[in-house]
């Protein structure tokens, strides 16, 4: 049987939320699997990360080297090859830096690559059976991934229950990270800008999507956002087309908000922008598009042309006034 | 600087509604809108731009058939100066691995100092980039924001990173990066710019052509194969408000009343 892995991202001395998460999902795979854990890093965040994540697996592998102080996915990525055995079934975050190293390091290893799986359905004889999702969400798939010389799967942040017993009273080893030089250098992180308005503190926010079609129409999403004393907020695709400023998307590219109402316009519901949607808030979609999975999300759907809603709305709100 | 820019046709997901095939092993393709992944409108306007600061040429690239043509007439359209297509009945069911087997024989047949590729697609794995990076051996970043030429030896990038952060690295030329949308802004094309690329010549090379083992690539060598696609079980979703447009309106306001949506 194949040995299991996850890498355990962490920052700040703390490891990320996945931690809890890829344990579950590897158990999904195999019931039976002794599951490693994997943190790279330097110094006393990285000690204090691994004891943590001790108490969650059997074993934790400690990477310790100065060239990882920053997780660099292609420094990362070589201190892996020199550790992990061939038939490994490494798991790791479908986040950005699951998205930068995990492709690659399959290459390496020379084993199958599965990205952003939401669920694994167990293994039959060298092929572990999964399910990931296409378009946005609008379709699942079943896929089968041959681990039989191993494989590099990174697994969507929260579908997973996390285990938080933490009953594991694992050991923590020292690995050593062989020769990680890369041809790419970090530099620095560059903070989000901060916008007029702080959409983190909003109580009731707009959220606008794709479905505003035109930069022309969110002069109505604001009238509405003003009726109801409300902020306006948006997903990806309005500031990909800089309609709006960065500091106004939400999603985990964007930025977590905890509203106690959400009113989310022409929005898919992609599980970036829903994943940057925390604290339970009432969630209202309005799409004209039923199968959009905004409505498995939401608490209430409307399922109408927001550029035909939105102004019905406002109307009524301020004639109620 | 002499750029390759790998592109991809897909289903247009913000003309269609994807729907699962009668038989549950495709989509539904009858009456589908495809065009250019999103994502590699960016990367190629981000190509040219970078040629029309430092000279050189824009290279587009597919893996596909006679339709995965009109994706590159219209990358072309934008500004890219050659489009290859990549077509043999070996490469049919090839995973991603297999795509990037295939578009490394490309790379080679070229003098490329940059490969870029979209950072995803909707229909695929946000993995092609790294793949083919790690094949010839070259460094890799993903998900992209950011390129400023520091000089014919290196690049200063930006990658998206959480919360709205961006990630500053040095990478050394040449590379593969996969870019993010928001890049840039991605110029429009027109009937006329396709039009006025409607004849160039589109060289078309297989498996032979490019040196591409045809062990290692198409279903055979899949590592990773899908087997269906299915609607999931849902759970109850949201309660959706029946009635005329008045009605629903009417309703909204007493639940965002109620629920302190309303200020």
């Amino acid at each position: 049987m194949a040995q299991f892995f996850a890498y355990i991202p962490h920052k700040n001395g703390v490891a990320d939320d996945s931690a809890l998460e890829l344990i579950v999902a590897a158990k999904k795979i195999d019931p039976s699997a002794s599951v490693t854990a994997i943190v790279t890093g330097s110094g006393g965040d990285l000690d204090k990360v691994a004891d943590e994540v001790a108490a969650s697996y059997p074993e934790v592998w400690k990477i310790s080297n100065d060239a990882l102080s920053y997780p660099n996915a292609e420094v990362v990525r070589k201190a892996l090859i020199n550790s992990l055995p061939a038939d490994a079934v490494l798991l790791l975050p479908h986040d950005t830096f699951g998205m930068d190293l995990g492709p690659g390091l399959s290459i390496k290893l020379d084993s199958a690559y599965v990205a952003d799986v939401v669920d694994f359905e167990g293994v039959e004889g060298s092929d572990i059976k999964i399910i990931r999702q296409e378009f946005s969400g609008q379709v699942s798939t079943h896929v089968k991934c041959d681990m039989s010389s191993g494989a590099v799967i990174t697994v969507r942040p929260g579908v997973f229950q996390p285990d938080e017993s933490k009953s594991a009273g694992g050991s923590v080893v020292d690995k050593d990270a062989g020769d990680v030089s890369a041809k790419r250098k970090y530099l620095e992180v560059v903070a989000a800008e901060v916008g007029d308005v702080d959409i983190t503190k909003s109580e009731v926010l707009v959220s606008v999507g794709r479905g505003i079609e035109d930069q022309d129409n969110l002069e109505m999403v604001f009238e509405l956002a003003e009726a109801m004393g409300a902020d306006v907020s948006c997903s990806r695709p309005i500031v990909d087309a800089k309609w709006l400023e960065k500091s106004r998307q939400v999603g985990t590219s964007g930025l977590t908000v905890k509203p106690k109402v959400y009113l989310a316009l022409g929005i898919s519901g992609s599980f970036q922008h829903m994943g940057g949607v925390k604290g339970n808030p009432f969630i209202v979609a309005i799409n004209k598009n039923p199968k959009a999975p905004v409505f498995q999300l939401a608490d209430v759907g409307v399922e109408e042309d927001i550029l035909e809603f939105i102004p019905e709305l406002t109307e009524a709100i301020n004639e109620a006034k | 600087m002499e750029i390759l820019v790998c592109v991809k046709r897909v289903p247009d997901t913000s003309e269609n509604e994807i729907e699962v095939g009668s038989d549950g092993t495709d989509i539904e393709r009858d009456d589908l809108v495809y065009s250019v992944n999103e994502w590699d409108n960016y990367a190629v306007e981000e190509a040219i731009q970078i040629k029309d600061r430092v000279g050189g040429s824009v290279t587009v690239v597919t893996v596909g058939d006679d339709e995965s043509e009109e994706v590159l007439r219209r990358e072309m359209a934008m500004g890219a100066d050659n489009g290859i297509l990549l077509e043999d009945d070996a490469f049919e069911g090839s995973d991603g691995k297999g795509m990037a087997a295939i578009l490394k024989g490309a790379v080679e047949k070229g003098n490329y100092d940059l490969i870029l590729t979209g950072a995803q697609a909707d229909d695929g794995a946000a993995q092609v980039g790294g793949m083919l990076a790690a094949m010839l051996d070259l460094p890799y970043a993903a998900l992209v924001n950011h390129i400023e030429i520091q000089d014919d030896k290196k690049l200063k990038i930006g990658r998206e990173i959480e919360g709205g952060n961006q990630e500053m690295n040095e990478i050394e030329l040449p590379c593969v990066l996969s870019i993010q949308t928001g890049i840039n802004e991605p110029r429009y094309v027109g009937i006329r710019g396709i039009r006025k690329v409607a004849s160039v010549e589109i060289p078309t090379y297989g498996a032979s052509d490019l040196g591409v083992d045809t062990g290692a690539v198409g279903e055979g060598a899949a590592k990773v194969k899908r087997l269906d696609y299915f609607v999931p079980e849902m759970g109850d979703g949201a309660e959706m408000l029946e009635g005329s447009t008045e009605e629903k309106v009417a309703k909204l306001i007493e639940l965002l009343k109620a629920k302190g949506g309303m200020k």
